[in-house]
């Protein structure tokens, strides 16, 4: 694993506080009917840190990310795994019940009394723009809005660990970068840590404190990105990691 | 129509950039847009309706200039009359109300019994191991088969009547039940296990809610299903009912009696589907939320 560090931080962020480990990932390896998916991967993440993980279609990213949410039953497995209790998955698809009306979606699963319950899906409801829907059912909704009631799900549980495996991959390009404002406002103010499991470069980029490059079911690269936010992509570091990532994932755009 | 006006890059083969085969789509000249005339266009409301009454018509017709002698079939006229004298000295109704408890009695325990045991198959390894062979089993058995064996048991009274309906009921309920639980997105059940859902939880957000429209089909087709048996089973000793009306009328030429007969069976079969069509739409309405 070749670690590079980005030699000029900017003056202006703190360095990010390390001390407490939200996941540890030992020799963690899977498999499906013998074929090697995972291949030993060590790996700490510290709390609050947003990672995002990269890497080409097969490469064992999404693999990585049903490991963490416990959603692997008919996997061979080895190595460890330390995960917060309270974690919560934010999948592509929107995943919302159709039969239930927007806020009961979000509320699902909180155990807390009823009255409560509404309340605090109503209120994250309303962190993601989307008070007045409510009472709508999902099927109305559009593709972005159903996204953002599936993160409104994710952030009502206050989660210690986000895991989110390509969330905005189905959505439209102006709706992503919308939802990428969104994603980083409110994990900025839930601090929960993030896995971000994306195949896209710039969305890393522009979210991460941190990002992994899968390959083959290993981690190949590890880079912390210290630009501060909000980031431009017309930053020349900005542009290098770019082009830094785009080469570990194998397209050379430097000629 | 593409064109490459003022670039350089003509393809290989260029496009004609004028005079091809344009298709002008305008609203100016037509206020009725066209019809693909690939699919058919849509029935009104009382389209459905057209073979009906050509049917009648023609079998009116046909009886009125002797073609179709009132010994084998009565004119729908005749029909008439007669179902509206017997509504009005009460036969009708007499006969009509100990099929409808006949039948419905049949189609509540068998609705409960089919859906329970589709739940109970559907949602545990035991159930499913115990429960869905026998159905099939018995599914595979015309129910009507299983009346020799049934009045050794039961007797030729109600209960026979009763179970038998229960039994063939049972089947397009449990089928349908089942095969939609079954058939739950397995999305749903990892969303389920990332939000710790509890079992009970999982079943009555997720399953249950999951199965419903399979569950809905089965209903439609139990709802005539229930009729279905009855016809049969009024033939056994029995002084009451439609089917035992129609038998008796048989037996003295009344073909009137039995047009009258097939009029309310056909009668109670829609009204049956269009009632449980309007609970369906109450209880699923969200998938109707955008246009449809």
């Amino acid at each position: 694993m070749s670690i590079v560090q980005f030699s000029r931080p900017l003056p202006s962020v703190p360095e990010p506080t390390r001390q407490l480990t939200a996941v540890r990932l030992e020799n963690l390896s899977r498999g499906f009917a013998g074929r090697v998916v995972l291949n030993g991967i060590s790996l700490d993440i510290a709390e609050g840190q947003f990672v995002a993980l990269i890497g080409r279609s097969g490469c064992g990213k999404s693999t990585l990310l049903r490991a963490l949410a416990d959603l692997d039953d008919d996997a061979e497995i080895g190595g460890d795994l330390i995960i917060p209790e309270n974690s919560s998955v934010l999948f592509q698809d929107a995943r919302l019940l159709p039969w239930e009306r927007v806020v009961d979606n979000v509320g699902i699963g909180l155990n807390l009394p009823e009255k409560e319950r509404r309340e605090r899906s109503l209120k994250a409801l309303r962190d993601v723009g989307l008070a007045e829907r409510g009472k709508a059912w999902p099927a109305t909704l559009s593709g972005g809005e159903a996204q953002r009631v599936a993160l409104a799900r994710s952030l009502v549980r206050k989660p210690a660990l986000l895991l989110a495996d390509e969330p905005f991959g189905a959505l439209d390009a102006l709706t992503r970068l919308r939802m990428h404002d969104l994603l980083f406002t409110l994990v900025r103010e839930h601090r929960p840590t993030v896995l971000l499991v994306t195949h896209d470069v710039e969305e890393a980029l522009v979210l991460a404190d941190r990002v992994l490059v899968m390959e083959e079911g290993r981690i190949t690269h590890d880079i912390d990105v210290k630009l501060s936010h909000p980031r431009r992509k017309s930053d020349p570091i900005f542009e290098d990691m770019r082009h830094e990532l785009l080469k570990a994932l194998g397209v050379d755009q430097s000629v | 129509m593409v064109t490459f006006d003022g670039s350089t890059h003509q393809p290989a083969k260029a496009w004609p950039v004028v005079g091809c085969d344009i298709v002008r789509i305008s609203s100016s000249s037509a206020t009725k847009r066209r019809r693909s005339k690939l699919t058919p266009g849509r029935l009104g409301t009382g389209g459905a309706l057209f073979g009906p009454i050509c049917l009648l018509i023609i079998w009116e017709l046909a009886s009125q200039t002797g073609l179709l002698s009132p010994r084998l079939l009565a004119a729908p006229s005749t029909a008439l009359v007669t179902g509206w004298d017997m509504i009005l000295d009460g036969t009708l109704g007499k006969h009509f109300l100990a099929s409808a408890i006949r039948a419905y009695s049949g189609l509540a325990l068998g609705l409960v019994l089919g859906l329970l045991l589709a739940l109970i198959s559907g949602l545990t390894r035991i159930g499913e191991a115990s429960i869905d062979g026998i159905v099939q089993i018995k599914r595979a058995i015309p129910t009507l088969a299983l009346i020799p064996l049934a009045i050794l048991w039961l007797g030729i009274g109600e209960a026979l009547k009763i179970v038998i309906i229960t039994l063939s009921v049972m089947i397009p309920i449990y089928i349908n039940t089942h095969a939609s639980l079954k058939g739950i997105d397995m999305r749903f059940v990892e969303l389920a296990r990332t939000v710790k859902l509890s079992r009970k939880d999982f079943i009555r957000r997720v399953a249950l809610p999951g199965a419903m429209p399979g569950f809905f089909t089965g209903l439609r087709l139990a709802v005539t299903t229930c009729w279905t048996a009855l016809v049969v089973l009024e033939q056994i000793n029995t002084t009451q009912g439609i089917g035992y009306l129609m038998n008796r009328a048989r037996d003295y030429g009344q073909t009137d009696i039995i047009v009258v007969g097939l009029v309310v069976y056909a009668a109670l079969g829609l009204a049956s589907d269009g009632v449980v069509r309007l609970v369906e739409r109450r209880a699923l309405s969200y998938r109707r939320v955008i246009g449809s």
